[in-house]
């Protein structure tokens, strides 16, 4: 699935990373513990998470996670954003909650974690 | 190379900065992606313990030719078990670490999971030094 149908399953707004919009993305993670996010993510996810902050966006950088989704209606800092830009990383935000915003990636056909363990 | 960092404890917005710019660094010597990841992930644990438990340090990183050595030091309060420090699920972390994205006490064990070597010298009431090395070949460990 690329980037510009995770923006339009998730109803989502692009704040940065409009040049990955055509990139594939087949495995996504939902996790607010970026030690998990270290410790299990494998393949290139996209990452969808209710922390906003520096260390989410620090976090996909150090695992070469390109895409990060912020669930719940949460707006990232302007300092959030130029770090993702500056990393060429692309950001969405949606309204809605992880669950749901799981839900909807699954049901369009994201259907695997890209953990170390098929989990 | 050699590249050195004060990493400082009452400013969380700084926290991770230090690895993020080490894993740029790395990238442009052109080393292998996975060895970077793991040396870049081992050091930002590392660079958060410092940041929560430690009221930040200093963290000396240098490039040989066959590999990797991170050093991070703090004068905190030391740890008194390491063993018991050492167990995934282990954590003394305050709420605000929780907010960061980070105390559930798996750091230590995904710096070792990610190092070839790992080193811990601590001492109550003085403080950490940890130190990470990583080998420059492949496939030293499971995350390359
Ligand atoms: N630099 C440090 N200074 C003092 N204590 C530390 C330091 N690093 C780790 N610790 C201790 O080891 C425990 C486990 O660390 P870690 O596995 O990273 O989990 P967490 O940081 O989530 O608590 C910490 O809760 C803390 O008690
Ligand atoms: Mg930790």
């Amino acid at each position: 699935m690329k980037v510009a149908d995770i923006v339009q399953t998730l109803e989502g707004k692009l704040l940065s990373g409009e040049q990955l919009l055509d990139t594939e993305i087949s495995s996504a993670c939902g996790a607010d513990l970026m030690s998990d996010v270290m410790a299990f993510v494998k393949e290139h996810v996209v990452l969808l998470t209710g922390l906003v902050n520096l260390q989410a966006i620090r976090t996909a950088e150090m695992m070469d996670i390109q895409v990060i989704v912020f669930v719940r209606g949460k707006t990232p800092t302007k300092d959030m954003i130029e770090e993702a830009t500056s990393n060429g990383m692309a950001i969405i935000t949606t309204k809605y909650s992880m669950f749901l915003a799981c839900g909807r990636l699954y049901e369009a056909g994201i259907r695997t974690g890209g953990m170390r363990e098929s989990c | 190379m050699k590249l050195h960092y004060e990493v400082p404890g009452d400013d969380f917005s700084l926290a991770g900065k230090a690895s993020t710019e080490v894993k740029k660094a790395l990238g442009r010597l052109g080393i292998d992606p996975g060895i970077i990841k793991r040396a870049a992930v081992a050091m930002y644990e590392a660079e958060i313990n410092m940041v929560i438990h430690a009221g930040g340090g200093v963290a000396d990183v240098e490039i040989l030719p066959d590999s990797i050595l991170v050093k991070l030091e703090d004068q905190g309060p030391g740890i008194p078990d390491l063993e018991m420090a050492m167990q995934e699920g282990y954590s003394t972390a305050p709420e605000q670490a929780r907010e960061l994205g980070f105390g559930a006490g798996m750091g230590l064990p995904n710096i070792k999971r990610n190092s070839d070597d790992l080193h811990i010298e601590s001492a109550v009431g003085s403080g950490t030094k940890v130190s990470i090395t990583i080998k420059l070949q492949q496939g030293a460990t499971d995350q390359a």
